[in-house]
């Protein structure tokens, strides 16, 4: 009898068109939670505002002329006419004044940046192993690489504001006259370095990813607050962990394509 | 790699217990996205300026966030239709990449 039960409640499963328990919740699509899910898809939106201003920067550096040494000379010096050369911008170190050190510092933010990533895979990885202290750990360690990072960036957008200690003398024409006057530094409207646009270009790109970070250190110290206090053990897994480490993650990679596409080309 | 992704198989014994850390390919990953940013800071001093010298920096730029999304971000071990759901839309901005900076060529011969 028994037989002829299973026999008759197969063919209506598998007579109706789905899986009634696919709609009744519990489900993971894609085989990620909801959470990982979502978060994936922020980024993704998020790629598409940074790539927004970096497209922007693309347009606006490809509709200006750049440095030509046998149009402007030899020797490389700041002019609003044509575009910068970022290695001659970017060329100073904290605590080494007037030594020409191009894209050092920079390239220490970016390392500071990678650093903190492999600290937040590692917190994620010991959330897996519900090692509550190695995750409390290597969040402090994300924590402070992220701190690091604001601290230098705030240091590199003083230098870029205050200038260099000559100025650069640019050529203006003010009311039918053409004046030349000595600007130093950098605003939204007048920049020693090159066109005002380079300027502005610098502020709100940098600007934009700095406060992400900033709002990743945010939600560090959250997450970190929360698996101190225990709440993820209760929970029974460390999921927040690499929700957030998504986040961070993505903020690294922008800071990537920001460093290869406005400090090296 | 596979065994990163399902490390915590078998470990689970409701937190009394806690497994060994597994961190070799974090941190072979890691040594990768470095060596490649010592290389580029490299780059920028050794090569005259020019297409070669953008395409080189583009190049390793690919490679830094195939690491970064493959690995940190676990994008490689996921399920194939999250791996396109991801991919695909960033290739609209590669076509709007290209299209503004013809566009801004355009703009510096009209200037």
């Amino acid at each position: 009898m028994a037989a002829t039960v299973t026999t008759e409640t197969a063919p209506s499963d598998s007579a109706q068109a789905f899986d009634k328990k696919t709609w009744m919740g519990g489900v993971e699509p894609m085989n990620a939670s909801y959470g990982k899910l979502m978060m994936w898809f922020f980024l993704i939106s998020d790629t598409f505002t940074f790539s927004a201003l970096l497209v922007t920067y693309g347009l606006i550096r490809f509709s200006y002329p750049a440095w030509d040494p046998a149009i402007y000379g030899e020797v490389f010096k700041f002019s609003n006419i044509y575009w910068p050369i970022p290695e001659k911008v970017y060329n100073a170190v904290p605590f080494l004044h007037g030594v020409d050190a191009p894209l050092v510092f920079v390239g220490i933010m970016t390392f500071i940046l990678i650093f903190s990533s492999v600290t937040m895979v590692l917190a994620v990885e010991a959330g897996h192993r519900m090692d509550r202290a190695d995750v409390e750990k290597y969040m402090l360690w994300t924590i402070l690489g992220g701190l690091t990072f604001l601290g230098s960036q705030a240091w590199e957008w003083s230098h870029f504001i205050h200038g260099t200690e000559q100025g650069t003398v640019i050529r203006e024409l003010v009311s039918g006259q053409w004046v030349e006057r000595t600007i130093f530094g950098a605003n939204l409207v007048e920049n020693q370095y090159g066109p005002p646009a380079f300027a502005d270009l610098f502020f709100f790109i940098t600007g934009f990813h700095g406060t992400h970070v900033l709002s990743g250190v945010v939600l560090n110290i959250l997450i970190f607050y929360r698996a101190a206090t225990g709440l993820y053990e209760r929970r029974g897994h460390y999921e927040m962990v690499e929700k957030v480490g998504l986040y961070w993650h993505f903020v690294d990679l922008v800071w990537v394509f920001v460093f290869t596409f406005f400090y090296l080309v | 790699m596979a065994n990163y992704a399902h490390n915590n198989d078998g470990h689970n014994h409701g937190g009394t217990e806690v497994a060994p850390p597994q961190t070799a390919v974090i941190w072979r990953t890691f040594w990768v996205l470095a060596g490649i940013t010592a290389l580029e800071f490299v780059t920028a001093f050794l090569f005259p300026a020019g297409t070669l010298k953008v395409a080189i920096f583009i190049g390793m730029t690919i490679v830094k966030a195939f690491y970064i999304v493959g690995e940190f971000m676990h994008l490689k071990h996921e399920v194939k239709s999250l791996i396109w759901a991801i991919l695909i839309p960033t290739l609209f901005v590669v076509w709007l990449l290209i299209a503004l900076l013809v566009e801004g060529g355009s703009i510096f011969q009209l200037r």
